[in-house]
């Protein structure tokens, strides 16, 4: 991890070379976060990556309700050399949650930005094959969501397929 | 039956019926392989979702151009039990056993991931003796991993009595486990600030008669199984990928490794004591599917001289941490003390409250990187969990694995893949 005088120094090279793309940085229990604007997540990545972080370990989505922008897109890198970990957080509203994907800058991206448009409704644009992942092929809503209820999911059986439950949350 | 809110279900069927075949359709096999054109005979084949030699209920759908796959589409998500929404719904010490049930091969992993990134974000100290206990289990619980994955592929590649063999060794592990916690599977054993009990009188005895074993019989299955033509044929030569783009598509654990890179996190970036024991990192050459399994035999004698060592020196003290707030406190306090009986009871009812933030805490489980995301916002119940499975990112590199070779060869890398569905859907 580095330190909070590193992740400022990287927040201030990134913001040097894409004029404010990183909004906030957080520091916490050794855990360095770089809040980047969602329409220049790429850039960010494609320096950071340049940087040595060309591991990404994880993406993955937070929903940070009560607060807006609701919706987190997260990166975890990693840097194999320096055993190095830093992570990238982008908040984008519900309304129109877009991002743009990273699958061509990291390939492992692409079943984890599947996961994040399946259980968020973030969508990645100019992602290959952006398709729900863990749910059907016919569920609607965005089971992640916190606003979305726990538990009470009926289950479609051949007596009641036609009620399609999913498509009203 | 109707729920609120849920609408009453007025679409006729038939509509129903062309809303399916419009999504049928959407699984389209998007690159068509170069060299192959509209003169080349394809055939799309549906392996699975219930098939012996998918390791759960994936399913594939593959593309062949007479024997020879040319595409390979997974579709995964029938094993999908929302087991992190669940745990945003209880406290966090509840939450263990269900994540435990995510990768249901790998608890211990599971339930150190979590319980690891609850205490960064509590800043809380394991004591000493409760990291040893957490490395002889891990590692008990990477040999017993292995052996399944050992067994269960070489009934795939025809070796129907390794099954057995394996499953023998695999009992006596989880007659350990069950010692050390009263459950063979899904034990919650390790706890936020430690562990759930200290081992039991006759454990280390136990443990130790199984150590002397261990290597000997990872022996014997190698006897049968090296000088075996049939399963080197079919596993050497086979399924190669270079590591470069292993690590382009994430992947990590034993497959990166039979690759020639040798990161292990165990190495790299040691958690629970795992800097001091003295183990050696097993990594393949090539890349094929018999580096893969090399790889993971080699892993049971490293993680048998890992126990050893941490059986040696297994320190004295406390096997949770004394902090009152996180960990309840012994039963016999309770008839003594009035300050025990009300943390009890809060811990009991309420749960311990975490302070707002975010950790994300990566392990090497048995299948590569385990990282576990927590997000908490003040309150007893985790506001987001999220685990970074290995099984699925892993899964992604199964299509560069299997393109252009044979169909028989597809299920010998996937063997080698080791994919646990349970973790990929979660």
């Amino acid at each position: 991890m580095p330190d909070a005088t590193e992740l400022e120094l990287t927040a201030q090279e990134l913001r040097d070379a894409h004029r404010e793309s990183i909004l906030d940085t957080e520091f916490h229990r050794g855990r360095a976060t770089l809040v980047a604007d969602p329409p220049q997540i790429k850039p960010v990545l494609e320096h950071l990556k340049s940087k040595g972080y060309a591991f990404l370990a994880s993406v993955h989505g937070v929903d940070y309700y009560p607060h807006e922008p609701r919706l987190g897109v997260l990166y975890e890198l990693l840097d194999r050399e320096r055993v190095d970990r830093i992570s990238v957080k982008a908040r984008v509203h519900t309304e129109d949650p877009r991002i743009d994907s990273v699958v061509d800058l990291f390939p492992s991206a692409d079943f984890q930005e599947r996961e994040t448009y399946d259980m968020f409704g973030v969508v990645f644009d100019g992602h290959p094959d952006l398709r729900r992942i863990l749910m059907p092929e016919d569920y609607e809503g965005y089971p992640q969501r916190r606003d979305f209820p726990l538990g009470g999911e009926p289950v479609l059986f051949t007596y009641n397929e036609e009620q399609n439950y999913g498509k009203y949350v | 039956m109707t729920v609120t809110g849920r609408g009453t279900g007025s679409e006729t069927s038939t509509t129903l019926t062309e809303d399916y075949r419009k999504r049928e359709e959407s699984i389209t096999l998007s690159s068509q392989p170069a060299g192959v054109d509209e003169t080349h005979e394809l055939l799309t084949l549906n392996i699975g979702p219930h098939h012996p030699a998918t390791h759960g209920v994936l399913r594939l759908i593959a593309t062949l151009e007479g024997e020879v796959v040319r595409d390979i589409k997974p579709i995964i998500g029938y094993l999908h039990t929302g087991i992190e929404k669940t745990a945003e719904d209880k406290s966090y010490w509840k939450v263990i056993p269900v994540v435990e049930r995510m990768d249901y091969l790998s608890y211990y992993f599971n339930a150190m991931a979590f319980c690891g990134a609850v205490e960064t974000l509590l800043g809380l100290e394991v004591p000493p003796r409760a990291q040893y206990l957490r490395v002889i289990h891990l590692e008990l619980n990477r040999i017993m991993s292995h052996l399944v994955w050992l067994g269960t592929s070489a009934v795939d590649l025809g070796a129907i009595s390794m099954f057995w063999y394996c499953f023998r060794e695999r009992e006596t592990v989880l007659d350990l486990f069950e010692m050390s916690s009263g459950q063979r599977m899904h034990t919650r054993y390790i706890q936020v600030g430690g562990v759930f009990e200290d081992i039991p009188l006759g454990f280390a005895e136990k443990l130790r008669q199984f150590l002397k074993l261990m290597p000997t019989r990872a022996d014997q299955y190698a006897d049968l199984l090296e000088k075996n033509q049939i399963l080197l044929q079919r596993l050497r030569d086979t399924g190669i990928v270079d590591r470069d783009t292993l690590i382009k598509l994430g992947v990590t654990g034993p497959l990166l490794r039979a690759a020639g890179e040798p990161w292990d996190l165990r190495k790299a970036h040691p958690y629970s004591s795992y800097d001091h024991f003295d183990f050696k990192v097993p990594i393949g050459t090539v890349g094929d599917n018999y580096d893969r399994f090399r790889v993971r035999h080699a892993e049971f004698y490293e993680s048998v001289k890992i126990i050893e060592q941490a059986l040696d020196g297994l320190p004295e003290g406390p096997f949770i941490t004394p902090d009152r707030k996180v960990a309840l406190p012994p039963r016999h306090e309770l008839a003594t003390s009035m300050e025990a009986l009300i943390h009890h009871f809060k811990l009991v009812t309420e749960g311990f409250r975490v302070p707002p933030g975010e950790a994300y805490y990566p392990i090497e489980a048995a299948r590569g990187e385990l990282g576990c995301f927590v997000r908490a916002d003040g309150s007893a119940k985790p506001a987001r969990v999220h685990m970074r499975d290995p099984s699925f990112v892993n899964l992604q590199a199964l299509a560069p694995m299997v393109r252009d070779g044979y169909i028989a060869d597809l299920i010998a890398t996937l063997a080698m893949l080791d994919p646990v569905l349970g973790g990929i859907d979660r």
